[in-house]
């Protein structure tokens, strides 16, 4: 039979990404255009939050002798293009076959995770790269840009970019005019609409605007950070000399200079391997700015903070902003903030914490814009002073020396494998405990003797894979 | 309110001759319903047929104007049981439901309207709601025309077809007094296209005019001995006078070529599938202009023996695409053919899968099967299979879950944090959208036994020491819950906790009021409170909290349940609005309002990026959507960070879990407060000025120990 004259497109997108109104959008302009729309939709529990598939055919009407029969889905094989809201889901209209060798698929390359991907403990992102490769093999063509910051820019939303960048693949057989006037008649939004549209033409025509990357600065502003940096380019193998400077900078900005110079000291010690040395610069800064209260009150009243919230919120110029932490400071995080000595004592008297606990068992709203609150955790964050005569500060850096003990006494793949396991160490309270408490178990494990660098990382990976510690139970057991 | 408004719609059913509509299918219906000249209409929401509830609701006005009574039943049983009016009346009546689930609850209604049959036409529209984006159990609405002899039209998805369809339906239950159910599948209903319009009709007889003037037949009313001429009268007056009416008709079509020796046999609403299918297989055109003869069955029950006989003889092979099982159209049609004494080979479930969804794919590989059996010159070549670009694990699963801001999401945080204590939980759940609970993050819920039936399902456990734990919607609720769960637990004297989630609509199937909805449509009574009504069936132990978001207070009340020494069922009513239809009640107001220079405060979360180390825990805490990863800024760190999008609506729950279950400091509330006042600016100004001072003191010290 000969070439069929119907267009077919199928949306790809989440629930509440407007691929509704762009499926009405897309029925209008074919009706508007002469030709038969027939647009099909599954609503119900697909749209809440779950993927859902808008599917839209057309049939000029001057080649109709009678009504065409009409598609309520889209067949593998017989899509002519494929508009995808986000990169997975461009990724699941070729699992799906949609994709083939005659559609032009275009597709956001941003993500929205899926709960699985952000409820990882580790790092549980799907890989995009698999995705953008499968799509220039598969489709005929492939339009791929990030539709999320597109709209972003414009102030618009993703189905607008979608629209417009649907207009200028000009796979359809209708001006750029004929697009817009679709969105007119839709009635809704039409300004910001239209804008998100010409951004979404521009970039399919590959006229967009290439988001920038700024380069880091890494020059340092003062002698001290001079002298440090010439210690790490001096002392350091080159690989590890990025993690070092921001090592160095972290702590100098967490204590001060002698802290820096003390991280130095400790890498200096590891020996020459560069793997080693790379992975410990990144994990032993990490662990020496141990997040306790006086480095969380310290970050939360800054000016350079007050400012990235007030962007995030998207607050105007002439608009207030009020912030409030919920912050929940128990007994062992209050003790562990005070003297060595004195909190000691406390944590080791049960009459004393049993009388203590119950102040510090309820979560505090701290207003951090109030003054009250402002000025206390100015306060806290000036004990910074006397955090070396901490409790905490003794436990981490015995826990620390202790680490880069056994790191020192292994061969270097191991001892990569050992100072990597600093990752499990994260968070706060019951959250803090359990890492520490996997790591412990993997040290132990590894104190006992026959653990080699693959085995540390089974563990390592193990003890990410669930909450309860099954998978550690397991791992260890076998 | 519900979540779609359809002013617009509502305008559409005053088209009057000649005009030409515009819309989804089952707006189509309602507009044939009144051109049909329907007396009364009633119905249960849920996808696919919520829009053509709230349409009507919407459109009370007109319908009141015309003279049609409309109610949001209470349940399909009561929507079934409307159609009463039809077996002494000459009223049309349609109702609607989703199905299969809505036809089991109507079902007892149902056995006994079309045991007595009905003198005025009666209509059951089902939304069909099986295959891709379904949530019920797959199941076939068939079974049920079989049982109760009530006739099947499962028309071609075409518009004007089904509009057409409507009105035969009507025609047809009046000429064979038999109740007709049109089908439609969940794509059908949400198809857009256009027919053209009639005038409606003023019912010639309206329910208040009936009601004034009753009449009465005995013989009429399901009891011995009526009951036993019914099942008569079924099989030898009412049966063939639906295949008359059938045949008379031509409710069924064909399609395609004249003669051949093999055809397809296709339901209705399967056609347009097929067609494309066929496309695909170079045997039809874009029109229908088969190849091959096509028989297509606009009426799936009951089968027309003579159209059958026609077309099977002469045919040597003739497929049957049937969806779902068990395949009772391919059973009935080789009885047919045996009965008919012809030697066609009847073809369906060994060429097509028992099981699943009927797609153009689907159906095009079962083509290409039948073809290489019985016509092999005509079949397709066999095309090697393509390997897959990408195995399946390369995307994730997107399950449901609770929307941005969403009251139910803060219950399941803290019975998370409850089991944290307690240990696992028995936990009952029910349907509505708080059954996304047994989908991750929270992975709570064991069974769900039906709409309403959560208290019902946990009846089995009585409990010595850990009681079990079932959830009920305030949808469900009222839909029988009251009695089939609560009534029963007070009567049986359980020791379970039921939790009902009160968010003040029934949301799961698109934000209908019901009794217990704090808003006053003008229609409907409303403002029952659930707490009442189950101290009024004996529950001595129940709370009510108006707060979900308040996790803590949920957590404490939660295990207060569990742990309470008093005996008996306890029920604590969770109280929050749907957040989707706050948000659609306030977001124009807070727009007004912004416009008008008035204070507005927004309220969002956000979480410092130095602060969060990337554990997640807030996140298998809560599943929001808004709260989500991002790259971690920090070039040493690894792990991703939490973050919250714009499109956060400030219910809290981040902030709240976190210190529920003590995570991090990382959360904040950002109160942005537009247009302030004086005394805002007032106190904005004097914290600037202290605040200011100490940061830029505590810049300058930064400084100067910086790298």
């Amino acid at each position: 039979m000969a070439r069929r004259e119907r267009i077919t497109i199928a949306v790809l997108g989440l629930g509440g990404q407007g691929g509704g109104v762009l499926a009405d959008w897309i029925v209008q302009l074919g009706e508007a255009n002469n030709y038969v729309a027939q647009g099909t939709s599954v609503p119900g529990v697909a749209q809440r939050t779950g993927a859902t598939v808008y599917y839209i055919e057309m049939f000029p009407a001057g080649c109709a002798s009678a009504p065409p029969v009409l598609a309520l889905m889209p067949v593998p094989g017989d899509v002519d293009v494929v508009l995808a809201s986000e990169l997975m889901e461009a990724g699941r209209a070729i699992l799906r076959g949609f994709v083939s060798k005659d559609t032009l698929l275009i597709g956001s390359t941003h993500r929205v995770y899926a709960i699985d991907e952000k409820s990882a403990m580790g790092d549980g992102r799907a890989s995009g790269e698999r995705i953008l490769a499968a799509a220039q093999e598969r489709a005929r063509r492939f339009i791929g840009f990030d539709m999320d910051d597109a709209a972003a820019r414009t102030g618009s939303v993703i189905s607008s970019i979608m629209f417009g960048a649907l207009a200028g693949s000009g796979v359809l057989p209708f001006p750029r005019a004929a697009f817009e006037d679709a969105i007119r008649a839709g009635g809704k939004a039409i300004e910001t609409n239209l804008q998100g549209f010409a951004a979404g033409f521009d970039a399919a025509q590959g006229k967009g605007e290439a988001p920038q990357e700024t380069p880091r600065a890494i020059a340092p502003t003062t002698a001290a950070g001079r002298a440090l940096l010439a210690r790490i380019e001096a002392n350091l193998p080159r690989e590890a000399h990025d993690f070092a400077v921001e090592g160095v900078k972290r702590l100098m900005d967490y204590q001060d200079a002698s802290y820096a110079a003390l991280y130095l000291d400790r890498l200096e010690a590891l020996g020459t391997d560069p793997a080693l040395l790379t992975e410990a610069a990144r994990h032993l800064a990490l662990w020496m700015s141990y997040e306790d209260t006086i480095r969380v009150a310290g970050l939360k009243v800054r000016a350079s903070r007050f400012a990235r919230v007030r962007a995030e919120v998207k607050a105007k110029d002439d608009q207030i902003v009020e912030l409030t932490e919920y912050m929940h400071p128990r007994l062992e995080e209050v003790c562990e903030t005070l003297p060595a000595p004195i909190g000691r004592r406390i944590l080791a008297s049960p009459w004393l914490t049993r009388r203590l606990k119950p102040l510090f068992a309820k979560g505090r709203h701290v207003e951090t814009t109030s003054l009250r609150w402002f000025l206390m955790l100015t306060l806290l964050a000036g004990w910074r002073r006397w955090r070396r005569g901490t409790l905490r500060y003794r436990i981490e850096q015995a826990r620390i020396e202790a680490w880069l003990a056994l790191a020192r006494a292994a061969a270097p793949d191991v001892a990569v494998e050992i100072v990597k396991c600093q990752r499990l160490i994260k968070g706060y309270g019951d959250t803090f405990e359990r890492g520490l408490g996997n790591y412990e178990r993997i040290v132990e494990r590894y104190r006992k003797g026959n653990l080699a660098a693959a085995d540390i990382a089974r563990l390592r990976e193990a003890a990410l894979a669930d909450e309860e510690g099954q998978a550690l139970d397991q791992a260890l057991a076998s | 309110m519900a979540e779609r408004s359809f002013k617009a719609e509502v305008e559409q059913l005053k088209l009057g001759d000649g005009e030409s509509f515009h819309g989804e299918g089952i707006l189509a219906v309602t507009k044939a319903l009144l051109q049909a000249g329907v007396a009364y209409v009633g119905g249960y929401q849920g996808s696919p047929i919520s829009h053509l509830m709230d349409v009507f609701s919407d459109a009370s006005d007109l319908m009141a104007g015309l003279g049609v009574h409309f109610e949001s039943s209470a349940s399909e049983a009561t929507a079934a049981a409307m159609l009463a009016a039809s077996v002494n009346y000459p009223l049309r009546g349609a109702v609607a439901w989703k199905s299969v689930v809505g036809t089991n609850v109507a079902s007892d209604a149902l056995s006994n309207v079309a045991s007595g049959g009905v003198t005025g036409g009666a209509l059951i529209i089902l939304g069909e709601d099986y295959g891709e984006g379904s949530s019920i159990m797959q199941e076939r609405t068939h079974a049920f025309a079989m049982k109760s002899q009530m006739w099947l039209l499962d028309p071609r998805p075409s518009l004007p077809l089904i509009v057409d369809m409507v009105e035969k339906g009507f025609e047809l239950s009046e000429a064979s007094n038999t109740p007709v159910m049109l089908e439609l599948r969940v794509r059908a209903c949400h198809v857009t296209g256009s027919f053209t319009a009639r005038n409606n009709r003023r019912p010639p007889l309206t329910v208040a005019e009936a009601a004034a003037a009753p009449t009465r037949d005995t013989n009429r009313i399901v009891l011995p001995p009526a009951n036993f001429l019914h099942e008569v009268e079924k099989i030898e007056k009412r049966w063939p006078a639906g295949i008359d009416f059938v045949r008379q008709h031509r409710l069924n079509e064909h399609f395609g070529t004249e003669r051949d020796e093999i055809g397809i046999i296709v339901q209705g609403g399967l056609f347009n599938s097929l067609n494309r299918a066929l496309e695909l297989l170079d045997l039809s055109d874009a029109f229908g202009n088969a190849a091959l003869p096509v028989y297509v069955l606009n009426v799936t029950y009951p089968l027309i023996p003579d159209e059958v006989q026609a077309f099977c003889a002469g045919k040597r092979a003739v497929l049957v695409v049937e969806e779902g099982q068990p395949e009772f159209i391919e059973h009935e049609l080789n009885t047919l053919v045996r009965r008919a004494d012809l030697q066609t080979r009847i073809v369906g479930k060994d060429v097509l899968p028992r099981a699943g969804e009927y797609t153009a794919a689907v159906i095009k590989d079962g083509i290409a099967r039948f073809l290489r059996a019985h016509a092999p010159d005509r079949a397709p070549a066999e095309e090697p299979a393509q390997p897959p670009a990408l195995p399946p694990g390369a995307v994730p699963q997107r399950p449901a879950g609770f929307c941005t801001g969403c009251p139910e999401r803060p219950i399941f945080s803290a019975m998370k944090l409850v089991q944290k204590e307690v240990g696992e939980l028995h936990v009952s759940a029910d349907i509505g959208c708080h059954l996304f609970s047994i989908l991750p993050p929270f992975h709570i819920g064991n069974t769900t036994m039906g709409y309403g039936l959560g208290t019902a399902g946990a009846s089995a456990f009585k409990p010595e020491g850990k009681r079990a734990v079932a959830i009920m919607g305030d949808g469900g609720f009222w839909h029988n819950g009251l009695t089939s769960g609560i009534g029963n637990a007070v009567f049986n004297q359980d020791d379970n906790l039921t939790i009902i989630v009160d968010n003040g609509y029934s949301a799961a199937t698109g934000g209908q009021d019901i009794p217990s909805s704090r808003a006053r449509p003008p229609h409907r009574q409303t403002n029952n409170p659930i707490e009442r009504a189950v101290r009024g069936v004996g529950i001595g132990w129940a709370q009510t909290r108006t707060r979900t978001y308040d996790v803590a207070g949920m957590r404490d009340a939660i295990r207060d349940a569990l742990t309470s020494p008093e005996k008996g069922p306890k029920v604590l009513v969770a109280q929050s609005e749907c957040q989707l239809n706050r948000q659609r009640r306030i977001k124009p107001q807070m727009a007004k309002a912004l416009r008008a220079g008035e204070r507005v405060v927004r309220e969002r979360f956000g979480v410092d990026p130095d602060t969060c180390t990337g554990d997640h825990s807030c996140i298998r805490l809560s599943g929001c959507p808004s709260l989500t990863i991002r790259t971690n800024p920090d070039p040493l760190r690894q792990d991703p960070i939490a973050h919250v999008e714009n499109s956060c609506v400030g219910c809290g729950v981040c902030g709240e879990v976190s210190h529920a279950a003590v995570l991090c400091p990382s959360f904040y509330k950002a109160r942005i407060i537009a247009n302030p006042d004086r005394r805002d600016q007032l106190r904005h100004r004097l914290r600037g000025w202290v605040i200011g001072a100490l940061q830029r003191r505590s810049a300058r010290r930064l400084a100067a120990r910086a790298f």
